[in-house]
């Protein structure tokens, strides 16, 4: 008798990833369908790619997807969540589509508490377009677009977005993890099951932050891109949980705030 | 039903809410903040109702179309630089096929111009708006009872033909009160099948506006034409009033077409014989309607409150067959019905015709 022991997770299609050798994407992708699968809600999922170089995820995900114009997937989620309040929405979106020209719609909808879930790609750079610098960028990180390495003075600083969110008082679950060791890989798993599982529950905003590899942009080899995360990018970012509401606070929260300590 | 009176900016809530609206976002800016004032108290009171007061523009029009998309009827409105932003998003909805209604009360412009009644967006209303190749139905309203009947109606065109629907006004059509009745709302015509509401058990979905392959990209353009063509021959809507014996035609939209109407009962009594016609669908432009009066009249004056933007439609559709003559007064400036006179006074001459025709 044989045991199957590795396959396609059921919401995934069987496409093969455009995406470049080495790229945290796919791994990604991969993640969440397992989850979708886990927690049985392929059928009640909606998912909100960005523009960026997961647009083509609807290709990957046999779930119900809709596109969203560059960073307005959370408001595009919102619209979706507040309409059929019973359905899982997760909108999946990179750092230049949540942190740049989406950080409007980012903020508000964490900052409503959307009850929807933000699997955030953080690669810092833009990929798609070619490797210019993105809002996550590192000091010092060479990108078409900062030639002899980001500056502050000139460039600004890297945005922790979780950190930040985690100011907001309607943000239920915020962690950063990354893809880039099987360890890591597991970690990042079981992240991105908490935060549906926050979702289906009812408990609010919900964000995963995935330090990405992007071999192609950073000119590196793939090993090297990994290597680089640990020594280099989670300097900057910090991985763990970066804010974790107890149910009893969120379900306070449900019946309405008149005031809040932060 | 009765008639009340009511305000133009909440006839537009009350009706969209009557035609079964479940979800408006939108943005403070004058002059239209009574109609999302209007939604916070009552939308919310409808079973399943949602409103949202965006963070933005920009985001109100995104929110609608996740909530067309999951099935709802679904409404925004602003003003002149609040729909520039909204663009991008109306782009999209079209790219999509995605229904929703959206509300322009234009003011003065270019940039953020004045709060004052305008009709500068005529262009960008009736030539798409944003970027690519796509069409918006356009419909101006020029009182109280048309806002509520076309609001209605907008629903059920964006419906009908998955696209987005504009209500094009200005800021006196949405400040000023006169009584309505609210005709009975056609039951919706929407196949569940349209709408993303999670796969089911069944197969997944995909809503997208990227089409990366050119030939693909192409046709999807022209499958999107032909559904505009599909509109341009039955949706057209337009007024004659006056026109029977006209000898001079005022062509005129929304409150440009109530300053027409006041100009025509004093030059009717002036002894010049008048006529009005008024376009209710700007895009589509009633073209052949218009075409048809020059059969009968070579004599055409248009009005806008711009420099001058509807009247391209109109030399369009009469192709060079009369004498068109233009009054235009842009910026925020509500002339009356007497300095339109004058100007029809001065610019006609029953012998001459148009004196110093745009063509």
């Amino acid at each position: 008798m044989m045991k199957k022991v590795f396959g396609r997770p059921r919401s995934m299609k069987g496409n093969i990833f455009h995406y470049c050798a080495g790229c945290g994407h796919s791994i990604a992708h991969r993640l969440i369908a397992e989850v979708i699968d886990e927690l049985d809600i392929r059928g009640i999922t909606i998912g909100v790619p960005p523009a960026g170089c997961a647009v083509l995820a609807y290709n990957y995900f046999d779930v119900d997807m809709i596109e969203a114009q560059h960073g307005r997937g959370p408001a595009m989620a919102t619209g979706i969540k507040r309409v059929l309040p019973d359905r899982v929405v997760f909108s999946y979106q990179g750092d230049g589509d949540l942190a740049a020209i989406g950080i409007a719609e980012s903020f508000h909808a964490a900052n409503r508490g959307e009850n929807i879930t933000v699997i955030f790609m953080n690669n810092g750079v833009y990929g798609m377009t070619g490797g210019q610098m993105a809002p996550t960028s590192i000091l010092g990180q060479k990108t078409t677009t900062s030639p002899t390495g980001r500056q502050n003075i000139l460039d600004g600083y890297p945005i922790k977005v979780c950190e930040v969110f985690s100011l907001l008082p309607g943000t239920a679950y915020i962690e950063r993890c990354t893809v880039n060791s099987p360890a890591s890989i597991l970690k990042t798993r079981k992240a991105i099951r908490k935060a549906f599982q926050y979702q289906i529950d009812g408990r609010g905003f919900s964000l995963i932050e995935i330090l990405s590899p992007c071999p192609t942009n950073w000119k590196m080899t793939p090993i090297d891109s990994c290597r680089w995360i640990d020594e280099v990018m989670s300097k900057q970012f910090p991985l763990g949980v970066i804010k974790d509401v107890p149910a009893e606070v969120s379900d306070e929260r449900k019946k309405g705030d008149k005031h809040h300590d932060g | 039903m009765n008639k009340v009176l009511m305000q133009g900016n909440k006839i537009i809530g009350e009706a969209a809410i009557r035609a079964g609206c479940l979800f408006y976002a939108g943005y403070p800016i004058t002059p239209q903040n009574e109609l999302p004032e209007y939604m916070a108290e009552n939308l919310r009171k409808v079973e399943g109702g949602v409103f949202i007061q965006s963070e933005s523009e920009i985001a109100a029009i995104h929110m609608v179309a996740g909530a067309s998309a999951a099935g709802a009827r679904s409404m925004t409105s602003s003003s002149s630089p609040g729909i520039s932003l909204k663009q991008e998003g109306i782009s999209s909805l079209a790219a999509c096929e995605l229904p929703a209604v959206i509300v322009n009360m234009m003011r003065g412009g270019p940039g953020l111009g004045n709060i004052c009644p305008a009709q500068g967006d005529y262009f960008q209303a009736t030539r798409g708006g944003g970027h690519g190749d796509y069409r918006v139905i356009v419909l101006g309203p020029d009182s109280a009872q048309e806002l509520a009947d076309l609001t209605m109606d907008a629903f059920d065109l964006a419906d009908e033909y998955r696209t987005p629907v504009m209500i094009l006004a200005d800021g006196m059509m949405g400040q000023m009160m006169e009584p309505v009745i609210f005709k009975e709302p056609k039951p919706r015509v929407y196949p569940e099948s349209f709408a993303m509401t999670g796969a089911g058990t069944g197969k997944s979905k995909i809503i997208r506006g990227l089409i990366l392959d050119p030939l693909e990209m192409e046709e999807h353009n022209w499958k999107l034409h032909r559904k505009y063509q599909v509109i341009a021959q039955r949706e057209t809507r337009h007024e004659l009033y006056k026109t029977d014996d006209a000898e001079l035609i005022l062509v005129a939209y929304g409150t440009g077409a109530r300053i027409a109407k006041g100009a025509i009962k004093r030059l009717r009594e002036a002894g010049l014989r008048v006529g009005l016609f008024r376009p209710i669908s700007l895009w589509p432009f009633p073209t052949n309607e218009l075409r048809d009066l020059a059969k009968r009249t070579e004599n055409f004056l248009v009005f806008e409150m711009s420099t001058g933007q509807m009247v391209e439609d109109v030399r369009l559709a009469l192709q060079g067959r009369a004498r068109i003559g233009f009054h235009g007064r842009p910026g925020g400036v509500v002339p009356t019905p007497v300095e339109l006179a004058n100007v029809v006074m001065r610019q006609y001459d029953r012998k001459e015709g148009i004196i110093d025709p745009v063509t």
